[in-house]
């Protein structure tokens, strides 16, 4: 009984890192997508956008 | 209620509990950044960027919007100028290429092509947000100006 109820957390422990792991990285597509829109549209070199980083501050 | 926990039990919990920081891990690392230096994107970063010089007179006079779904589209074609008006579908055309083409791209290269349609959606609300006033970018079912 009790191996039982062991196996059954461990299937589900592992059934839900795979799920973790194939998670989609939000805050790093918003990073990529931020460096790629600043390079086509030359953001850095006219006027740089203010920092969200600074205004938490 | 401790004597149930036996010598064997407890080590199957520091054995469920090392698997699972083992997966966190794994995770953590995986989830930390997204290859965006890759020669396909590139090319397509680069392709985007020449195009701009074009498009940049055409977001601001309006005739061109940013879509919600990440992509452009000709929203008032009176707003181009006589000498534009014919090229300027192919140039919505060519961009929105490279658009489907970059987010193909990043997802692909990344290792998981099935993350395509959120990294559209990511770009489809940075595109927006960096966009400068003025400009025009579909909200619902509307255009609104920036």
């Amino acid at each position: 009984m009790k191996k039982a109820v062991i196996a059954l957390v461990v299937t589900i422990g592992l059934s839900a890192c795979v799920t973790i792991n194939i998670y989609f990285p939000a805050a790093a597509a918003e990073k990529a997508a931020d460096k790629i829109i600043d390079d086509v549209w030359r953001l850095q070199d006219a006027a740089p956008a203010p920092k969200k980083e600074e205004a938490a501050k | 209620m401790s004597g149930l926990l036996n010598r064997n039990n407890m080590q199957s919990i520091k054995s469920i509990v090392l698997v699972g920081l083992l997966c966190f891990a794994t995770w953590v690392q995986a989830a930390a950044d997204l290859d965006v230096a890759t020669p396909a994107v590139s090319a397509l970063k680069n392709s985007m960027q020449a195009r701009h010089a074009q498009l940049a007179a055409h977001y601001a006079s309006g005739a061109v919007g940013l879509t919600k779904d990440g992509l452009i589209a000709l929203r008032d074609a009176s707003a181009v100028p006589l000498k534009d008006r014919q090229g300027i579908n192919a140039l919505v055309a060519a961009e929105n290429n490279d658009r489907v083409a970059l987010y193909k791209e990043i997802a692909a290269g990344n290792g998981h092509p099935e993350w395509r349609g959120e990294i559209q959606n990511t770009f489809a609300g940075r595109w927006i947000d960096k966009a400068q006033a003025g400009w025009y970018y579909e909200s619902g079912s509307a255009w609104v100006k920036k």
